[in-house]
């Protein structure tokens, strides 16, 4: 037996692969669409990964430092260093902030780190150019995506770094550029104030009787002072000692020091249930639309191709033709739409990821899930250009 | 191949229910031997499309007895299970449009009805081209439909109606697209199939220029069939 499906494709090929091209751009943004929320998640691991922690201590009672803001006092670490099981602890501060680069603005994921060697907590692991920062005021480290170059300089708030190392993939988890600059230099960005708000603050001071009594003339300028400097970090990175499990070294830091202590794998679903899941809940909708889509044009295609064939399906009704080979002919037909149009799908979707703005992950095993889908969607597609097939009357094939 | 040609006997076709019923065939009686082509006229809405559908099963007959070769096919309700087989087996349909299947070049047009039938490809092209060659149409055996002309297309409609050597073929207004050369050249080659192939063949047709080649003619007039046998009407 020929394959009448084949021969039929064969035949009107030009209108199998024009549907199938379009059919198949539409699978292509499907199959990005399920990219980029791969690329988010996995720019959440990565950005845990790239931290190198085995612990996140943040402020009691807060889901912090990236679902929400934590702060702590920059010593509390010491503390830490004396705990169970602890073999590192270093302050970070994690601040979203438009960076100057020449005329424009780059949006970015200002980290504080304490200067110290590569590995430990908050620090890139490695970089691509460059060195490490060194000093303890204004020198960056930062992300290749950023676009800043080795020995430009860039503007944080008032003050301007000077780029001394590249790192790659180390992103936020919304994909922008992380900036490392020392944890000094961000505590004071954090609080910088311009003139403008300093001198109200200090006229606020002096009017304000609790702190300028007549009694203590000092007390004023500590005021002053305490209020221009910034002494609070967002979380304290800490790294383990092998063989400790993470949650018997974090127990004991919730309850004697009265902190709030994630796990890597707790800080992991806060940022997939928390943080992305809007995201990733908009794009579950996108893909059901696209699927919704894709499913009643190839329905309306098959249709149409099935109806401009309506006289030969009586006349092979009419010469014996089982019902069963002509659904299994428009069946294969649909399928081979969805074929073509994964192909096509699958091409355009890897061509077209790299321009995209974020980080795109296309998957292997999304693809095959994908592949599947299509033909799912189009085998379940055909059923209405098969129903009207069998419902076609032999006898119509003889005429009045 | 042979057995005993078409036996009709008190056909009766009715569409419809109550007040709106048309009855299309009142009670037809009609034979046609193997190796005969019998001639079927009559005016427009008399029922002729309706007696071909109910002997090619693809309507059902409300009363009457059909027999096909020496196969009792309709005794007031089908007594054959699978039409469709009964279709592609035992009956051989040509129709006033070629009606090709036009993604299928003019061999696999003919061989389809011996692949349906579970012939291997190789062996059903075989038969397909011995027909073709039969109907003096071999050398387009590799064009599409859409290449040929109506006449051309009209042999190969004949070489699918014959393929499977059923033992009765119903032509509903086969040269009706044809000019009067080509018409006549159809109806020798349906003379030519009946006599070697002993085939009953029932011509449906309004052409005046084909009727007197008819040896025995069925008139059908308000759903009944009469016989009409006509002097000096033998097709050489
Ligand atoms: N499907 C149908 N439903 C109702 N009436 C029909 C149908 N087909 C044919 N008829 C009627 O049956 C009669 C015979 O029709 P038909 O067999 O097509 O005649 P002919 O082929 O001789 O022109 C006509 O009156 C026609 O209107
Ligand atoms: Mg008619």
């Amino acid at each position: 037996m020929i394959s009448l499906a084949g021969r039929d494709i064969l035949h009107s090929w030009g209108k199998f692969v024009f549907t199938g091209v379009g059919l198949g751009l539409l699978i292509g943004v499907t199959l990005s669409m399920a990219g980029i929320y791969r690329g988010m998640v996995d720019d959440a691991q990565v950005m845990l990964d790239n931290t190198v922690a085995d612990l996140w201590v943040v402020q009691q009672d807060t889901q912090g430092p990236y679902a929400e803001s934590s702060s702590l006092y920059d010593d509390l670490y010491r503390s830490l260093l004396n705990m169970p099981g602890v073999e590192y602890a270093a302050n970070v501060t994690y601040l979203i902030m438009q960076v100057g680069h020449g005329e424009q603005d780059v949006s970015a994921m200002v980290v504080g780190v304490t200067a110290g060697t590569p590995g430990t907590p908050g620090q890139p692991q490695y970089l691509v150019a460059g060195r490490h920062i060194t000093r303890s005021h204004y020198e960056v480290v930062a992300d290749i995506s950023s676009g800043f170059k080795l020995g430009e300089r860039i503007r944080i708030r008032r003050n301007f770094y000077t780029v001394v190392g590249l790192s790659k993939r180390t992103v936020s988890y919304n994909g922008d550029p992380m900036v490392f600059i020392p944890l000094k230099d961000a505590q004071e960005a954090q609080f910088l104030k311009d003139n403008d708000a300093l001198v109200q603050q200090r006229r606020r001071n002096a009017e304000n009787p609790d702190f300028n009594r007549p009694g203590i003339p000092d007390l004023i300028a500590v005021v002053n002072a305490s209020q221009s400097t910034n002494t609070y970090v967002n979380a304290i990175l800490v790294k383990l000692k092998p063989g400790t499990l993470p949650e018997d070294a974090a127990e004991p830091i919730r309850r004697w020091m009265r902190l709030q202590v994630y796990t890597r794998i707790q800080m992991e679903s806060i940022l997939i249930d928390k943080v992305i899941d809007k995201s990733a809940r908009q794009i579950a909708l996108f893909l059901v639309i696209l699927s919704i889509v894709s499913a009643a044009i190839v329905a309306f295609i098959i249709y149409t191709l099935t109806l401009g064939k309506i006289r030969e399906i009586a006349v092979l009704k009419l010469i014996g033709t089982k019902n069963r080979t002509i659904a299994g002919m428009i069946m294969q037909q649909s399928l081979a739409l969805g074929v073509i149009g994964f192909v096509v799908g699958k091409i355009t979707a890897t061509f077209w990821v790299p321009i995209f703005p974020k980080y795109v992950l296309l998957e292997p095993l999304d693809s095959v899930a994908g592949f599947f889908a299509v033909l799912a969607i189009c085998a379940l597609a055909s059923l209405v250009a098969i129903r009207m097939a069998l419902k076609v009357d032999p006898a119509e094939a003889i005429g009045g | 191949m042979s057995g005993k040609g078409i036996h009709i006997e008190g056909l009766k076709k009715r569409y419809g229910e109550g007040d709106t019923a048309v009855h299309a065939l009142k009670g037809v009686d009609m034979q046609v031997a193997p190796g005969e082509v019998v001639g079927l006229i009559g005016p427009s809405g008399s029922g002729k499309s309706t007696l071909l559908k109910c002997l090619g099963a693809v309507i059902d007959p409300t009363a009457g007895r059909m027999v096909l070769g020496d196969e009792v096919i309709f005794d007031n309700d089908w007594k054959v299970h699978d039409l469709q087989a009964l279709r592609r087996d035992k009956i051989g349909f040509v129709f006033q449009a070629p009606y090709l299947i036009p993604f299928l070049d003019v061999t696999d047009n003919v061989a389809l009805l011996p692949m349906l039938a579970g012939i291997p490809n190789s062996k059903a092209r075989a038969k397909a081209l011995e027909l073709l060659t039969a109907l003096d149409i071999q050398h387009r055996a590799r064009a599409m439909p859409s290449q040929l002309s109506g006449g051309e297309q009209q042999r190969v409609a004949i070489a699918r109606g014959l393929v499977n050597r059923p033992p009765v073929i119903l032509a509903d207004e086969p040269t009706a697209p044809l000019d009067s050369e080509r018409a006549m050249a159809v109806i020798r080659i349906l003379n030519d199939m009946a006599r070697q192939f002993e085939t009953a063949i029932i011509v449906v047709t309004h052409d005046e220029k084909i009727i007197p080649t008819f040896k025995r003619i069925y008139h059908i007039r308000d759903g009944v069939a009469h016989e009409e046998t006509g002097e000096g009407r033998g097709f050489e």
